[in-house]
């Protein structure tokens, strides 16, 4: 076995966009490992691997670069199926892990794939802190609203009442907005996509990719053996069109075929859906994804109806610029070097030597 | 010096005792410090409560700093001190208890207020019946001083209100005591020129307060003999005071500069370990990353990451974190990864007693995971030695691609001991080995294509490639899940998995070949009993075993640095003696080791106050055994006196 004392990485600056590139056109294909793919027949994760395993090489970034970490959970499993550097971590942990990843290096593309149970449930605190420090990360939520893995219990995202193997009886358990959390984590990017609608996917996927801080992805996933249909108002051709309310940043946010719209609400300082015959289509408020504050994002996504998805906003919610935890690390240590020149042995001795001393001859 | 009468004592225990606003701890450092650096040997035994401000003149708001130095090679902080410095009442009654006849006694009257008397518990001043038929303190020789009185009268003119003025009584005391032992006052002056550089008045308050603590000692009639303790003799080289926390701080630094890795401390606070996090945040300048988590998980899940990423990832913690970092712990030795924990083990369990010390980790580091999860331990000794014991364990971290556990405890964390600064050419070099294009092999499935085995081993370690991600061709995926031998691809494989276990467990046991052979301290070489020990009860354990030779007996003692796995000689050396004394901060958790795999019958000498062992109890107990093996009695009171610790 050979080996080298040489960090296996040029010095290359970090973040996505400093990420080593590679100019030769890639397929999706040589991001597909050779391991069997070993989710349920139907279900939606199946989808969304396709979809990243087509939207990586557009990327351009050299694959080497890139890293998956992931919990625990059926979209946990999402790293083997990638041909990239990757870690199938254990249950919640996946943004810290990746937190140390991205901190410790400044030129990898670092992605977490989890689910409701694996962000919400158990690892809840690390994704709110995740989200806080602005880690250089994109944070894939494949939410289904059920525990698969385990075979079927509710998730914290599961609707209040619903019955499964450990709440006969319904479950009593209010249903986190993972949206709203992420924005009162204060997360610079937040978004929600559906596993079906593979171009809004992409396009989502390629603006969390390009921005620099934590990128929080809400992923829809159909699970067809424990809760399927759970999003079948926003996939029904005959129901999405008001199901679904898409925000687009620079475009009123309109649906229904138009009919309807978001508007100020006077009362609650927050949004409402009114028809757009009604109040003018000047009324309408227009998206705007950048804004510094959150508290319209905010509003927007408390219309998300957590219990049957009858409406659900779909869209990137916030985009915002932030200074990010890693950037500053790396910067801490860099003019912490510059301040302190020569090398790292005599400036080791210098160190143990320090403080009162006295000699023995 | 004046006129006063010098008297020789090769060696001084003093505890600086008062509330937990007084600044003993301060006080106790300042005094070590001079000590120190007039060639002392020294060991000290900081003491405080785990409330930062407990209610104000309170016994359990009571702080104490014990400095035991000598002319002569010490073990311990001394199992009772010969002087106690009391600042109020509640010091006194608190530590009264400890002293032994004779014990001399210097107590700030300023705070023996009725109100003050009454928290302690006092029905009456015991400063008032002095010489009295019913003193309480008659076996005592006891100095009232008004401290406080004299350090305000003292600081005036720099116009400071009253209750700052009182504040500079600690640098007082130190003054005085500074006098009676003939300690040089210079550090202390530049120590608090440094200190309050940017607060003039309170600044000089403190050096006029010091120094004015020095000249009482020198004109008052309060005390006529000064005392001199010689330097001691020591091995040629640079020394410094310092203290377990530090030490293991910088072992981590050297392990980042001899290994040539970046350092990435994921840590979160908690006592008695923040020292370290503290420490090492400081040297950013030597590529170490400290990330402050979320929680216990994250710090460690931030330094599995990092590991991952080609950093010498490594977290700090006590007890209580480990509990929550042990499923993390797992997936290090699943994953095989590089990782340092530290355990600075405090009193358990659950919060136990966050401030105090104890060795109860050992089990828990040893089997506290799910399934069969073998983890390297390595424990240090002295403060000094965590130095050694830190880059020691980022040797065999690196080395063998694993997560090593560094258990430290509150007493080493805390105190002190002088330390030959080493040189860096005899530090050893770790080589991280990281994977290259060049360990692609042919694909068995198909000659045209090359593959990378990510658990394939070295025949030597059975250590795994090291592949952080940036080479291409060597992507892969690690996790949880049980790896296939070579894949390291997902197996349920039932071969594979007891296949998989067993290498584990034998890629630990190969860390042996590594390791020096014990050295057993046994002078005649005729000893029939051995004493075995781990962490901060070797200066107990070598100071009971003096004792005992002092008093004309034979016995032998080991201490053991590496208790995961146990060094190959281990074995035979147990079963060369006739009885084996395990003397532990535990009910026996050593022993319970030594027990299971070499069937000795080791003894244990067990005892958990959150206090260190005391030499004397100790050196009763190997005296019982020794007894018992040589089939003699032994009187150890005759020699007691004159032994050092």
């Amino acid at each position: 076995m050979s080996t080298s004392t040489e960090l296996p990485f040029p010095g290359l600056r970090s973040g996505v966009e400093l990420v080593p590139t590679n100019d030769q056109p890639q397929t999706g294909k040589e991001y597909t490992s050779d391991q069997e793919v070993r989710w349920c027949p139907g279900c939606g994760d199946y989808a969304v691997l396709k979809a990243v395993q087509g939207f990586l090489p557009e990327l351009g970034l050299r694959r080497e670069n890139i890293v998956f970490v992931s919990g625990i959970g059926c979209s946990s499993r999402f790293p083997y199926y990638l041909d990239t550097y990757g870690m199938h971590s254990i249950h919640g942990r996946a943004p810290s892990i990746a937190t140390g990843i991205a901190t410790a290096r400044e030129d990898l593309s670092v992605w977490v794939v989890t689910g409701d149970g694996d962000a919400l449930s158990i690892g809840g605190n690390h994704l709110i802190h995740a989200l806080r420090r602005n880690v250089n990360m994109t944070i894939l939520l494949f939410n289904n609203r059920i525990y698969g893995l385990t075979k079927g219990q509710y998730s914290p995202t599961s609707e209040a009442g619903k019955i499964t193997k450990s709440t006969p009886m319904g479950s009593l358990d209010h249903p986190f907005n993972p949206v709203s959390l992420a924005l009162g984590a204060e997360a610079s990017f937040v978004a929600r996509t559906i596993d079906s609608d593979r171009k809004h996917l992409t396009s989502v996927l390629s603006a969390a990719a390009a921005h620099r801080g934590t990128s929080f992805v809400e992923i829809y996933q159909n699970c067809p053996i424990f809760n399927d249909g759970a999003f079948d108002a926003i996939k029904n051709p005959d129901t999405k069109a008001d199901a679904i309310i898409p925000l687009v940043h620079g475009e009123p946010i309109v649906f229904g075929n138009g009919s309807k719209g978001l508007i100020r609400d006077s009362e609650t300082g927050g949004v409402k859906v009114a028809l757009v015959a009604d109040v003018g289509e000047d009324a309408i408020l227009v998206h705007d994804a950048h804004r510094t504050d959150p508290t319209t994002a905010f509003a927007i996504s408390r219309l998300t109806d957590s219990g049957y998805l009858n409406q659900s906003p779909i869209g990137i919610f916030r985009q915002v610029e932030r200074p990010t935890y890693d950037d500053g690390a790396r910067g801490q240590i860099s003019s912490a070097q510059q301040a302190a020149p020569g090398e790292r042995q005599d400036r080791l001795a210098a160190l143990i030597g320090g403080g009162d001393t006295w000699t023995i001859v | 010096m004046s006129g006063k009468q010098v008297k020789q004592l090769d060696r001084v225990i003093i505890r600086f005792a008062g509330d937990s606003g007084d600044g003993m701890q301060l006080t106790g450092d300042r005094f070590t410090s001079e000590s120190a650096v007039f060639g002392n040997d020294l060991m000290t035994l900081p003491n405080f409560p785990a409330e930062i401000r407990a209610p104000q003149g309170t016994l359990p708001g009571v702080s104490s700093f014990q400095v035991h130095f000598a002319d002569h090679d010490i073990l311990t902080a001394g199992d009772a001190p010969d002087v106690l410095v009391a600042m109020n009442p509640a010091a006194l009654k608190a530590n009264l208890g400890d002293l032994p006849k004779g014990a001399a006694i210097i107590v700030d009257t300023h705070d023996f207020t009725k109100r003050n008397l009454d928290k302690a518990g006092y029905d009456v001043n015991p400063l008032d019946l002095l010489g009295d038929a019913n003193d309480p303190l008659g076996e005592f020789q006891v100095t009232p001083v008004d401290l406080t009185g004299m350090t305000v009268e003292a600081v005036k003119e720099f116009g400071l209100s009253r209750k700052d003025a009182a504040r500079a009584k600690n640098m007082f005391a130190l003054g005085l005591l500074s006098w009676m032992y003939g300690r040089p006052t210079d550090p202390t002056i530049s120590f608090l020129q440094k200190r309050f550089a940017k607060v003039a008045d309170i600044r000089d308050a403190n050096i006029t307060a010091f120094k004015a603590g020095w000249n009482f000692g020198e004109t008052t009639e309060a005390f006529v003999v000064q005392y001199e303790i010689k330097p001691a003799p020591m091995a040629p080289g640079t020394y410094r005071n310092i203290t377990g926390n530090l030490a293991l701080a910088y072992g981590l630094v050297a392990g980042g500069v001899q290994s040539g890795l970046p350092v990435f401390l994921g840590s979160y606070p908690i006592t008695p370990a923040s020292d370290i996090l503290h420490e090492l945040s400081k040297h950013k300048a030597f590529g170490v990353t400290t990330l402050q988590a979320e929680d216990e998980i994250a710090g460690i899940g931030a330094a599995i990451g990092a590991s991952f990423a080609g950093s010498l990832g490594v977290t700090t913690t006590s007890g209580p974190g480990i509990a929550l970092k042990s499923e993390a712990i797992g997936l290090a030795v699943m994953t095989e990864l590089p990782l340092v924990v530290v355990d600075v083990q405090r009193g358990g369990p659950s919060t136990g007693l966050p401030t105090k010390t104890e060795q109860a980790d050992l089990l828990q580091a040893m089997y506290g995971r799910n399934g069969e999860a073998p983890v390297p331990i390595v424990a240090p000794q002295s403060p000094g030695d965590c130095f050694d014991a830190a880059l020691e364990a980022c040797r065999i971290a690196i080395t063998y691609r694993t997560p090593v556990m560094l258990l430290s405890d509150g007493y080493l964390a805390n105190g002190s001991e002088p330390w030959r600064i080493p040189e860096l050419v005899d530090l050893p070099a770790i080589e991280p080995g990281f994977a290259t294009a060049e360990d692609l092999v042919e694909d068995p499935k198909d000659p045209e294509k090359k593959v990378f085995q990510p658990y394939a081993r070295d025949p030597e370690t059975l250590a795994r490639p090291w592949a952080p991600p940036g080479v291409a061709g060597l992507e892969h995926r690690i996790g949880g899940i049980e790896k296939a031998d070579i894949t390291g691809n997902i197996s349920y494989d039932p071969a594979n998995h007891d296949f998989m276990v067993r290498t584990r467990q034998a890629k630990v046991d190969r860390i042996a070949d590594s390791l020096p052979p014990l050295e057993v301290d046994d002078p005649s070489g005729e000893a029939k009993v051995l004493v075995i020990g781990w962490g901060s009860t070797y200066g107990p354990i070598g100071a009971g075993v003096r004792r005992v030779r002092k008093a004309g007996f034979n016995v032998a003692s080991v201490h053991l640095r590496h208790l995961n796995p146990f060094p190959k000689d281990l074995g035979e050396i147990l079963r060369r003696y006739d009885k084996v004394l395990c003397p532990e901060m535990n009910l026996g958790q050593l022993s319970l080791l030594l027990r299971g795999k070499y069937l000795v019958d080791a003894i244990g000498y067990n005892q958990v106050n959150g206090m260190p062992i005391k030499a004397a109890a100790l050196a009763e107990a190997i005296a019982g055994l020794v007894g018992e093996a040589e089939g003699v009695e032994i009187d150890l009171t005759a020699t007691a006196q004159e032994a050092s610790q």
